[in-house]
């Protein structure tokens, strides 16, 4: 593995049954690195996450997760990424501080260094009156937040978020960024799937899904110039557009 | 009467929590309308009320010609409802899912087929299918199908493409065009901007009021601030820069750009180029910008939060 790849995947497949959810994947995650992984609806994304996050086997090919390989080291990978999706990010019928001490105590922060963190998110989030409230009561936009601030409260090296800005407004999701910005200052990777074209502008690179295989690679501005086009949703359309015709 | 839903001094609480707060709407027959807000602004507040799923506290309320209090039954007739989360049965098919919808409408798929053909030929291929194994987008064509096949006269769509791809999205507001030359009513709600821009009249909804609404082009008209667009490679680090000079109201990303709207009219772009000047040396570009719908949007937004 690289110095500089903090994920390596040759040759990824796998398939339910018939169908190849995943058909030969090869790409890498530089350190410290927004990558956007994008695709249409079916193309195969949360399959690919769920395998890099070790809770999937692929069916054959090499995957290595910040230096540990997905098929013997699957429990060291978990401690060291952190994980949130629009389904599922946090418990509903507890606080937000109980949710954070929930999930710290099980990636096995300290006690002490709990309470130090939390005293610091609660500062930098200003939620000092959100801290105990159920977080069922919250708003989408804070329920969003809240659950980033969780997914990286260990310090993981990766954080994988699965349309974590889903149905979220303008101003929100442009909060949101910021939090990703700072993440990757602080050296986390951020590996994101969106299907808002103008978060896929904010990516340092961007892999392209379409029909379980990865059509297209690069940073936005490679893509744009290879693909002829102005922004990053004229890129998705023309290499989406050819198998949506298809299948939908 | 020339309106499909009007509503005065609508109320809606739950405990202590004003969902709705004297809200007014007022949706002309065959309009095509948008719905946009934060959450927890009450957009789905709304919409159930609209769709007599829920009772308003106080206020009148007509939609159709109808009280959806007292004429309930007769309303649900006239309307077809997506609710924000798919909620058809996974365990039946895609065709028995529309069939039992027609059967509660008293009425068959083949009746209505003509209305529903730009959206279920693309799905019918897959008839077969139980409701639960389809793709999002998919999923979203099947529920808008059996929201239309009773032949509505108004259409109430609750963020029908949250977490639907690009691609799938530009295809639903295709179809939801062809469906409204049928002289359906439209009124949905939407998180993307770029769809907004589409219907005839938007509505920004914030604290269970609507403050601000007209066509695109008259909420976008009244944006009266100085707003650049700023063109460079390096987004980031000029988006950090930029919100250091405090003649700067709001400095936002957008897509590969940068928006720079100016507080008071202070500043012209040579001062804002020297000033980001001063802290680095990357290209950039500025250039005047006329305001969208999403500045306006955000704009708004931020001077009644900080209000």
């Amino acid at each position: 593995m690289s110095e500089d790849n903090i994920i390596e995947v040759e040759n990824l497949v796998k398939k339910f049954g018939n169908f190849t959810a995943n058909d030969n994947l090869t790409f890498t995650v530089k350190k410290s690195e927004i990558f956007g992984f994008l695709g249409a609806n079916g193309a195969g994304k949360t399959t690919a996450i769920k395998i890099l996050c070790g809770i999937l086997f692929p069916t054959s090919g090499n995957v290595i997760v910040a230096g540990f390989d997905i098929y013997k080291e699957r429990n060291i990978i978990k401690q060291n990424i952190g994980y949130m999706s629009q389904g599922f990010s946090l418990y509903e019928d507890l606080t937000v501080k109980e949710n954070i001490e929930f999930y710290a105590g099980i990636y096995g922060v300290k006690r002490k260094e709990i309470k130090i963190r939390l005293d610091e998110l609660v500062d930098k989030l200003q939620i000092h009156d959100l801290k105990n409230k159920f977080v069922k009561d919250l708003p989408l936009g804070w329920k969003q937040k809240i659950a980033f601030s969780v997914a990286i409260f260990h310090k993981p090296k990766i954080v994988f978020l699965d349309e974590p800005t889903s149905g979220v407004d303008p101003i929100t999701r442009r909060q949101f960024w910021d939090l990703i910005y700072e993440a990757v200052e602080s050296g986390i990777t951020v590996f994101v799937t969106t299907h808002y074209m103008d978060e896929a502008e904010y990516c340092d690179r961007i892999s392209i899904m379409v029909d379980g295989k990865i059509d297209a690679m690069g940073t936005p501005t490679e893509l744009k110039t290879m693909y002829k086009a102005k922004n990053m949703d004229e890129v998705f359309v023309k290499l989406a557009r050819k198998q949506t015709e298809e299948i939908k | 009467m020339n309106n499909s839903i009007e509503i005065y001094n609508l109320k809606k609480s739950f405990n202590t929590v004003k969902a709705l707060d004297n809200l007014m709407l007022t949706v002309e027959q065959g309009g095509f309308y948008g719905l946009i807000g934060p959450d927890g602004a009450g957009k789905t507040t709304l919409m159930r009320i609209i769709t007599a799923l829920l009772l308003p506290d106080s206020g009148s309320i007509m939609v159709g010609g109808l009280n959806p209090v007292k004429d309930y039954k007769e309303l649900r007739l006239k309307l077809g409802y997506m609710p924000g989360r798919f909620s058809l049965y996974q365990d039946l098919t895609v065709e028995e899912n529309l069939s039992f919808f027609a059967k509660v409408f008293d009425t068959s798929i083949e009746e209505n087929y003509h209305l529903i053909a730009p959206v279920y030929s693309q799905i019918e291929p897959f008839k077969n299918r139980r409701a639960g194994k389809l793709s999002g987008g998919m999923k979203q064509k099947l529920a808008l199908s059996c929201a239309l096949i009773h032949k509505p006269e108004i259409l109430i769509l609750d963020e029908p493409t949250t977490g639907v791809d690009a691609v799938s999205r530009r295809d639903f507001w295709e179809m939801l065009s062809q469906i409204r030359e049928n002289g359906i009513t439209i009124l949905v709600s939407t998180p993307y901007m770029e769809e907004a821009v589409l219907c005839d009249k938007i509505s920004l909804m914030f604290d269970g009021k609507i403050i601000n609404s007209g066509t695109p082009t008259e909420i976008t008209s009244k944006f009266k601030e100085k707003i650049f667009i700023l063109k460079t490679l390096h987004l980031r680090e000029i988006l950090k820069i930029a919100r250091q000079m405090p003649e700067l109201k709001s400095v936002n990303s957008f897509g590969q750009n940068l928006h720079l709207v100016v507080r008071d009219n202070l500043v012209e772009i040579t001062e804002i180029e020297s000033f980001i000047k001063k802290s680095c040396d990357y290209d950039f570009k500025i250039e005047p910008y006329q305001a969208g719908i999403e500045d306006c949007f955000i704009d708004y937004l931020e001077s009644v939060e900080n209000v």
